[in-house]
């Protein structure tokens, strides 16, 4: 028999909705829809498509506001670090500047080089901001609240990030320019070698947590962060993830597709418009995705930091709080160093990282079989 | 079909190409145009081009009366334009036996120290960027900035000064001009100590820089090179001190000289020549004397004959030579600037390196486009 419905009370639904949108929204939205949706004659097929499509829209809204915020800390942050203002006369404290870059990159014209491969060259801005969302889809902003819960979540999101390497390498190699072809082949060198490490660091974090879902290793370290948990493997594991994340992301010190005093621009160097930005909207959301994933395997995700749980500050704060520090540390990594070169780049991976990552995957296996973990 | 198997040697032929950097690009600095010929990211051969910015000065020399080419000067090394200008002018006194007053050349020497200082300051912000760290950029132009205002109230100009003036300078020094350079000494002191500790110790900035692009000592002089390219190859060559021209015999500086002959070096010896820039100013102003800044010039006719002098601006050994026949034009004028010989060797030290590395090289000579076309 199921339970008597409670009355809808729109304050609580709201105050609910505040403090545990996971958990208002899969209890009190999804059975409603679920409801009205069955009672339209639609069925499951019908639930499941509005579903899909309704987190595409929040998805969408998310990303693209996620991303303006982005562009405006990240030329803020760049101002600050370097004795300037930085954008200032949009709005307060420049504050509309994206929404008028986004007004300017509109009207710009769109062209195709004469002797690009037409086809590939207009679809690989696309290929990119696909391979986002397809990560984004599995992380968890707070307790229940994910687009969905893989529970190969992990193995997934080291499956479908490395998509994004198409979209560089079709757009360097369909330009016809030597810069961007160098742009594409260096890219596509970087971030096949950069995506073995961190698949082990986050294999050592799988064998310490014993899971594979994303929101299982998250809740796993309600007690204590991965970060201090793991022991010294821990931060030695965030460091090699961070590192390698920065570098498959191809963000500054690690920006060689793209190294403006070397290539220009990179392989994006012939577009222009709307298709420029969503290569701009795609590295600012995988630095986003990078900093996320940190936060969900080493620093304890939605999870609050200790005593300060019974703050009653909800999840959905401390994980953006945290992703929010990453990504300025991801920041001040790029306004701080100079570019390596592309042998150091690679040097850098297969003879630092890689065994140190293999050496750190040992230790935790030990670390674990120990029963430490448990 | 095509054979892949490894037996094929045409299945893995690779393909050399040429690549085109300039005259439009981020980091040749103007309009040098430098064609590559790449085996990869690896560069074979690098063939600079010029003349982009060829402006036919010593013909334009042959039609003016003298003092009116001083401001053509101002517009070859426009980064050490009071050096430039004092080159010009320093043969022509020769020529005619001019004595200049003893103010006027402690005026020249700091003029031409802040200069110094000025031009070292933006090329290390530039090689900073040339390197990808954005942020030094900035960094370097803050300091330049306090020099280049003070040239603004001294003359009313901030890149082409136009100051220095056959027989003297064309003002006198105003009364806050002692103070300021006392506190930009103060400020550059602090500076450079900020430089090295923000980007020579850095790691990634080492290995962009140490062992790249040597350049002998022997090369060096077979090259003609001058200033910090020479001093980098370890030759203890500077004209202020081998062949002591105006008041440089006064003051005590060191002359740096770098080891290896590498980028570092060359870095390296740039920041020391700033504090030794420095050293030389804190001097000049305790000993500067009263009296005319100008001396009494009534008509500059050279006598008939050749004259050649040179000085050291910030990039080197800059040598002027005219041949007059008595009138007020002269017959033929001949630059000598340090950038063309410095540019020079471009092409031998930087084949077998990487791509990212010709940048670095090039950064490290400071080379100034219009001061190698003229």
């Amino acid at each position: 028999m199921p339970a008597s419905p409670q009355p809808f009370v729109l304050s609580a639904f709201v105050v609910q909705l505040l403090l545990h949108p996971g958990a208002a929204l899969s209890g009190t939205v999804g059975p409603a829809l679920k409801g009205l949706l069955l009672g339209l004659g639609l069925g499951d097929t019908g639930y499941n498509a509005v579903v899909a499509l309704l987190c595409f829209v929040v998805m969408s809204g998310f990303v693209t506001v996620t991303a303006l915020v982005l562009t405006l800390a990240e030329r803020k942050v760049a101002a600050y670090f370097q004795n300037r203002k930085g954008p200032n006369r949009v709005g307060p404290w420049g504050l509309l500047q994206p929404i008028a870059d986004v007004v300017k990159l509109l009207q710009k014209e769109d062209t195709v080089p004469r002797a690009a491969d037409r086809p590939i060259f207009l679809l690989a801005p696309f290929i990119g901001m696909i391979a986002t969302y397809m990560v984004l889809a599995v992380i968890p902003f707070d307790q229940g609240l994910s687009v969905t819960d893989l529970d190969l979540g992990v193995l997934y999101i080291t499956a479908v990030s490395g998509l994004g390497v198409l979209s560089i390498l079709m757009a360097g190699w369909s330009s016809a320019n030597k810069y961007s072809l160098l742009g594409g082949l260096r890219s596509a060198a970087q971030i096949v070698s950069y995506e073995l490490s961190p698949a082990l660091v986050v294999l050592s974090v799988v064998l310490f947590s014993g899971t594979l879902s994303v929101q299982a290793i998250v809740e796993k370290q309600s007690a204590q962060w991965n970060l201090w948990h793991m022991g010294p493997m821990g931060v030695l594991g965030m460091l090699i993830y961070l590192t390698a994340g920065t570098a498959e992301i191809n963000r500054a010190p690690f920006d060689l597709p793209e190294a403006e005093s070397e290539l220009t621009a990179g392989y994006h160097t012939e577009y222009s418009g709307m298709r420029f930005s969503m290569f701009q909207l795609a590295e600012f959301m995988n630095m986003f995705i990078i900093a996320a994933l940190t936060v969900t395997l080493f620093l304890g995700g939605w999870q609050p930091l200790g005593l300060l749980r019974f703050l009653g500050v909800p999840g959905y704060v401390w994980f953006f709080g945290k992703t929010t520090g990453v990504m300025f540390v991801i920041m001040w990594f790029r306004w701080t160093f100079p570019r390596v070169r592309v042998d150091q780049l690679m040097k850098l991976e297969w003879k630092i990282l890689l065994p140190l990552s293999f050496i750190n995957l040992v230790l935790v296996a030990l670390w674990a079989a120990a029963g430490v973990g448990k | 079909m095509m054979n892949l198997s490894p037996q094929s040697k045409d299945a893995l032929k690779t393909e050399e190409y040429w690549i085109n950097m300039g005259p439009q690009h981020p980091s040749t600095h103007g309009v040098l145009r430098l064609v590559m010929r790449l085996d990869g990211e690896t560069v074979l051969e690098v063939v600079p081009h010029l003349g982009y910015i060829h402006r036919s000065m010593e013909r334009m020399c042959e039609w003016d009366v003298y003092p009116q080419l001083v401001h053509l000067t101002d517009r070859m090394d426009y980064l050490s334009a009071m050096m430039t200008n004092w080159a010009y002018v320093q043969v022509v006194e020769k020529s005619m036996g001019l004595v200049v007053p003893e103010r006027a050349e402690y005026i020249r020497v700091m003029v031409a120290e802040l200069n110094r200082l000025s031009s070292h300051a933006m090329w290390f912000g530039a090689y900073c960027m040339d390197l990808g760290a954005a942020s030094a950029f900035f960094y370097g132009f803050r300091e330049r900035e306090i020099v280049v205002d003070l040239f603004e109230t001294l003359c009313g100009q901030r890149l082409t000064y136009h100051y220095v003036r056959i027989g003297g300078v064309s003002k006198d020094l105003t009364e806050d001009f002692v103070p300021r350079v006392l506190d930009i000494c103060e400020t550059f002191k602090r500076a450079v100590d900020e430089y090295e500790a923000l980007v020579s110790g850095n790691v990634i900035f080492q290995q962009r820089t140490k062992g790249i692009g040597v350049l002998s000592a022997e090369k060096a002089i077979s090259y003609g090179c001058g200033g910090a390219v020479l001093r980098g190859s370890g030759v203890k060559f500077d004209l202020r001190k081998n062949e002591p021209y105006s008041v440089y015999d006064r003051f005590e500086f060191d002359v740096p000289v770098g080891k290896n002959g590498d980028c570092f070096d060359r870095y390296q010896v740039r920041l020391e020549e700033m504090r030794q820039s420095v050293r030389i100013l804190e001097q000049a102003v305790k000993q500067i004397p009263g009296g005319p800044s100008m001396a009494d010039v009534k008509a500059i006719r050279p006598p008939k004959g050749e004259y050649y002098a040179r000085l050291e601006t910030a990039r080197g050994d800059m040598g002027v030579y005219f041949v007059s026949q008595g009138g007020t034009k002269p017959y033929r004028m001949k630059f000598r600037s340090a950038c063309f010989s410095n540019l020079s060797c471009l092409p031998e030290i930087s084949a077998g390196w990487k791509l990212a590395d010709v940048v670095s090289i090039l950064g490290s000579l400071d080379v100034v486009i219009p001061d190698i076309d003229r």
